[in-house]
């Protein structure tokens, strides 16, 4: 079998040599025409600069490549090395031959250019091509990309489309010359997971069509298993396993490998969802830890000069659920359903429109017994304070005084969440991503609350990271009696932490119900084309099937009411809403 | 004070603090009296003598020592830019926080004055504001503090509008924090950075407002020392004694270096993004 | 509400501020207003005579009558009369803005074609020695001011070269164009000199900037060759700084005008501004200073249209 691209002994530092950094150290690998091989690792493993070597846009970025062979096999068979081709050889490749798409759709095209300038490009450089023909040739480059209007939107710019859009115009202009290598960086990382299948069929689809071979780089496992021949698992800049799909999905040797297979969350469909809380178990009646009836948040809009409001955003319009003590309850959906705008009109953060909150039976979520942990580790503890005076606000701010108590308390955390103690007097740069997380559940513990609200607490987490905070937070459940709702777009992470499962989609739950109902067997038509959409390690070489649906709008006309919830039953604790 | 140690292992850091440090003792030494000479005495036997051992910059049409006379104005214009910026600094952070913070109607009287008053050119500003009060050292204070006062108010209001979107200050509400404790602790402690940054270019821009007043005649009077004042009586006679216009020019371009240095630096250790364009 | 119509709204809000300011500013002079109006000379009036100056003036009247007398007679063109001139006021600026406007165009134009095309190239050659070197230059351009460039150009010049700039009589540009540029264009240079410093400053790191942005990346994983990269998809992204910057600095330019046209003996509105204060002539100051700011208002407003033009995020709305 002819290759098509060989990578020997590669070696990549950054920096000037009195201060140069290694970052791969001397990874190997083949990839034969038509085939894909995904590279998987986590963040720091060096996958993208591996990737980014092979076009040489590595050098652009203060990389060097000190050592080693990248040869790549033209169409008229001659072999070239990347790694000494003058740069000039490299332009007439890259976009031609070897294309490249990158993990953040929103960010790769050029703001002040309009879409179509930046499609024909590609063929005015490469294949000469300019004014109508140009344009004609973007047309369909985009048509190919099952971008509709294209004739239309080769106008607009970047700004005036959807992350999954821009990304399905990064493919076009990625394969308007018919490369023969892709290089996928992480192509879905930043979409939701429904767009994820879309832009995953279209690239399984246009490469049966054009057979090129292709990279896949990423960091689900999942993923993997849907689309690679090969897979390449890095770690610290090497390469520390490497086959067939099947073989190191089913027998993997290295301890990494088996790491991520075993403790990273994959999703199984509610077949491994967590079995320590029964609500039906309950005897009598017991009192929800929160309850949440009619919540509505509405953002009016503002008006033009002189011209009445358009309406409002209908951010969350009738939300119910209750909480029980000890349980966890995943609000779930995508980006804009509204699941966060829930979380926090809990914590009085945004305003609600209308609906009542009761914690344990009494109305409002006055008295600390609330708390949130926030997603982004890296903004929710303040730079310029102290650990301790971190842990020391929400203490502060509930009029108590830091006493010895308090210091116990702090102590007593720290070493719970796995911290060490001198942690303290340190500040939050000194922390990683997963301690910073940590110490904001630390935070969120000091008054001891009975509820806690996780707003994509682990999302920001490289994956294994993301298994232990999920098992600190079970730890902790078990241990002080907390009740967590849980919001997240993950479902691999939701059927890790959840007992119930409430599905939300434009606003409105759709589905709520016990977590191995919902995940595995889900009634609603959007939770079915949500869990379809999640990546499955068992789920192999799939024909992702091609959905090019868009998220409904959420602006509202003045004075719109939704019309009342209508609810199917499923089983004891399964309900879904009726649909039209 | 790391941020010390920081500033002298950055190259341009080391040159202007050291630039800096210089000149605040050539000031101190100059307004306690401490220089070669004394800066206003005049010399008749010693008018415009050239550069030499006991006249370092030479000395002037009436005698004067001008090297004395440099340190003296130099005093005068850190006297004018630490007041009229510490001023300014003040003011502008209160308007910009408050204004960041209550938003709505606040935000929009505060940042439309402001508006207002950067409608001016800046010199042309402090010379309305001259004409109104006449000049001297107290009107020249008055006047570049409220030119900076805008610059510093949006210095401020536009970091404390994003810290107020941070999670950190989300989680201070869930806790209900007061909001003292939120405007001093969370916004005015990672504001600090920002204006360190700009109160040293701010001297830097003082010293040059200050000397260009003075050179129009209009800031520090007679006999009073200044740069401005200097080179103005330089302009006559640079043909003859060139070293009247050479001193107090290199003076005061290497003073405002030393800020404009020191505030990049500063600005380059305190801001991440800067740090990625070094690298 | 678009950018665009919020701007054009503000614009009239700001300068409504600023005629305020100007009129409030001019009252607070210490004094009775006829003796600001007069000067020294109103010492030879009689107290009756001053009652019926004040009273033919509406200085009798309340503050606002006198403000909305006053702006009305701005909107029909009357700025008052220059006391030291003897003519209205508006005929004397308009006699004296074409060549400060024609400075600070010059100036503007020295700066961006020099401080663009050395930001771009320290740019690209970041970190190397031609980098560090136009970094060294900026910095020293950035810190001297104006006066003393323009001092040290005239000595330089007159002593070692033996050329004097010429400074008799000011020829406007349309009498005689080479002549009006050989007397304008020291005067320009010393003006643009720390603008120049600041916009290769500005260039260099915006182009620093936008270079590790992803869509540069982008392109040249489509194959676009260095130079494109640069030219076609950086230097369009890299110049919205460049342009905030031009519009803000276009104040400092006519403000700087003052000083340059006070060494250079240039009859421009910088020096009308200095010798109306000089001379208490307040209804002078009064109008120059309006004028001033009604242009740099002005010249932000076409910034901010530059804008638009450049960015289509503003043009077209964010979503």
């Amino acid at each position: 079998m002819t290759s098509l691209l060989r990578v020997s002994n590669l070696r990549v530092a950054f920096g000037k040599p009195p201060v140069q950094k290694e970052i791969v150290h001397g990874v190997s690998f083949d990839i034969p025409a038509g085939q894909t091989l995904a590279i998987v690792g986590e963040s720091g493993s060096g996958k993208s600069v591996t990737a980014l070597s092979v076009n040489r846009l590595v050098d652009y970025g203060g990389g060097r490549i000190t050592s080693g062979e990248i040869l790549y096999t033209r169409a008229d068979g001659s072999v070239l090395d990347l790694v000494t081709a003058p740069e000039t050889t490299l332009e007439k490749i890259r976009g031609a031959e070897i294309s490249m798409i990158f993990q953040e759709p929103m960010t790769s095209l050029n703001p002040v250019l309009t879409i179509g300038t930046q499609v024909e490009e590609a063929f005015r450089l490469h294949r000469g091509l300019t004014g109508a023909q140009a344009r004609k040739a973007a047309k369909d480059a985009l048509d190919r990309v099952r971008i509709s209007d294209a004739e239309r939107r080769l106008s607009y710019c970047p700004h005036q489309f959807s992350g999954g859009m821009l990304q399905r115009v990064m493919i076009a202009i990625a394969l308007a010359c018919n490369p023969r290598l892709l290089i996928a960086d992480e192509p879905t990382t930043a979409l939701d997971v429904t767009v994820q299948a879309q832009i995953m069929a279209l690239l399984a689809e246009l490469k049966r069509e054009t057979g090129m071979g292709m990279i896949f780089i990423t960091h689900d496992l999942g993923l993997v298993a849907g689309i690679a021949d090969q897979v390449l698992v890095m770690q610290g800049g090497e390469a520390v396993e490497q086959g067939p799909l099947d073989a190191v999905l089913d027998n993997p040797q290295h301890p990494y490998t088996r790491h991520l297979l075993s403790a990273v969350p994959h999703f199984t469909s509610g077949r491994s969802v967590r079995t320590d809380h029964d609500r039906s178990a309950a005897a009598g009646k017991p009192v929800p830890a929160l309850n949440v009836q009619d919540l509505v948040v509405r953002f009016p809009m503002r008006g033009g000069f002189l011209k009445p409001s358009p309406g409002a955003v209908h951010a969350v319009d009738g939300v119910d659920f209750d909480l029980m003590p000890g349980e966890t309850l995943a609000v779930v959906g995508e980006s804009g359903c509204g699941k966060s705008t829930t979380a926090r009109a809990i914590l009085g953060l945004v305003q609600p429109t209308r609906g009542t909150l009761a914690v344990h039976g009494k109305d409002g979520t006055a008295g600390h017994v609330v708390q949130m942990v926030f997603q982004n580790p890296y903004a929710s503890l303040n730079p310029r304070l102290s650990i301790e005076s971190i842990l020391a606000e929400p203490v502060t701010a509930a009029g108590h005084r830091v006493d010895a108590a308090v210091r116990q308390r702090m102590a007593m955390l720290l070493d719970r969440v796995g911290l060490p103690q001198d942690s303290l007097k340190r500040y939050p740069h000194e922390f990683s991503g997963g301690q910073r997380q940590r110490l904001c559940i630390a935070r969120a513990l000091m008054l001891n609350p009975s509820v806690v609200v996780l707003d994509e607490a682990v999302s920001a987490l490289d994956v294994s990271v993301q298994a232990k905070v999920l098992e600190l937070l079970i730890d902790l459940q078990r241990e002080f009696g907390l009740s967590y709702l849980f919001v997240s777009h993950d479902m691999a992470v939701v059927e890790r932490i959840a007992h119930r499962v409430a599905v939300l989609y434009a606003g409105q739950v759709v589905e709520i119900g016990r977590a191995a109902d919902v995940l595995g067997t889900p009634r609603h038509s959007y939770t079915r084309r949500l869990i379809d959409a999640v990546p499955h390690i068992d789920r192999r070489r799939l024909d992702y099937a091609l959905d090019t649906r868009q998220v409904p709008s959420l602006v509202r006309p003045r004075g719109f009411e939704p019309s009342p919830v209508a609810w199917v039953s499923h089983g004891p604790d399964h309900l879904s809403r009726t649909e039209a | 004070m790391s941020l010390v140690r920081a500033l002298l292992r950055h190259p341009s850091g080391r040159i202007g603090g050291c630039i800096i440090l210089l000149f605040l003792l050539a000031a101190l030494l100059g307004q306690l009296g401490l220089t070669p000479h004394d800066p206003l005495q005049q010399m008749r036997l010693d008018r415009l003598k050239p550069p030499s051992l006991t006249h370092v910059m030479g000395t002037d049409l009436f005698g004067r020592d001008v090297a004395s006379r440099v340190m003296l104005a130099i005093g005068q214009s850190f006297i004018v830019g630490f007041l009229a910026v510490g001023i300014a600094a003040t003011l502008g952070t209160v308007l910009g926080l408050t204004a960041a913070w209550f938003g709505r109607l606040w935000d929009g009287v505060v940042m439309r004055s402001m508006d207002v008053l950067l409608a001016f050119p800046a010199i042309l500003l402090a010379l309305l504001i001259i004409a109104v009060a006449g000049p001297g050292t107290w009107t020249s204070v008055t006047a570049i503090a409220i030119v900076y006062t805008p610059i510093f108010t949006r210095v401020v209001r536009g970091p404390a509008l994003s810290i107020k979107t941070r999670e950190f200050v989300d989680a201070a509400r869930t806790f209900g924090s007061s909001r003292r404790y939120i405007l001093t602790r969370h916004l005015m402690l990672n504001l600090v950075a920002p204006l360190t940054v700009q109160v040293t270019l701010a001297l830097a821009w003082s010293l040059l407002t200050e000397a260009g007043l003075s050179f129009l005649g209009l800031g520090t009077q007679p006999p009073a020392a200044s740069l401005g004042l200097m080179l103005a009586d330089a302009r006559n006679l640079m043909e003859m004694a060139p070293w009247l216009l050479i001193f107090p020019g290199l003076t005061i371009m290497i003073g405002i270096l030393g800020f404009n240095l020191t505030g990049d630096a500063l600005r380059d250790i305190l801001d991440p993004k800067t740090r990625r364009a070094m690298a | 509400m678009n950018y665009l119509t919020r701007r054009l709204l503000t614009f009239p809000l700001v300068m409504f501020g600023v005629s305020v300011l100007v009129f409030v500013a001019i009252r607070l002079v210490p004094g009775d207003a006829i003796t600001a109006m007069l000067g020294t000379e109103a010492g030879l009036l009689t107290p009756e005579q001053k009652a019926a100056l004040a009273s033919y003036f509406g200085l009798d009247q309340s503050w606002w009558v006198q403000y909305a007398r006053w702006i009305a007679g701005v909107f029909s063109g009357d700025l008052g009369l220059s006391v030291t001139y003897g003519k209205p006021v508006l005929d004397v600026i308009l006699d004296r803005f074409p060549l400060t406007l024609q400075l600070a165009l010059m100036a503007m134009v020295i700066a961006l074609g020099t401080g663009l095309p050395l930001g771009v190239f320290a740019a690209t050659r970041n970190g190397k020695a031609a980098d560090l070197g136009v970094r060294i230059l900026a910095m020293i351009g950035q810190s001297t001011p104006s006066f003393v460039v323009g001092l040290l150009l005239i000595y330089f010049l007159s002593v070692g070269f033996g050329v004097l700039p010429a400074m008799g009589q000011f020829v406007p540009l349309w009498q005689d164009p080479l002549t009006n540029l050989g007397q304008m264009i020291l005067p320009a240079i010393t003006l643009g000199f720390a603008f120049t410093a600041s916009v290769t400053r500005i260039s260099r790191s915006a182009m620093l900037d936008v270079l590790s942005d992803d869509y540069v990346r982008t392109a040249r994983a489509k194959g676009a060759p260095a130079r494109r990269v640069i030219w076609r998809h950086a230097l369009p992204n890299a110049l919205i700084p460049v342009v905030t910057l031009s519009g803000v600095e276009f104040g400092y330019l006519l403000g700087g005008a003052v000083l340059v046209e006070q060494i250079y003996a240039l009859p421009g509105l910088g020096r009308l501004v200095l010798e109306a204060i000089l001379q208490r002539d307040y209804a002078l100051v009064q109008g120059t200073v309006l004028f001033i700011a009604f242009n740099f208002l002005l010249v932000n407003l076409l910034v901010d249209l530059a804008y638009v033009a450049l960015d289509p995020r503003i043009r077209l709305g964010g979503n």
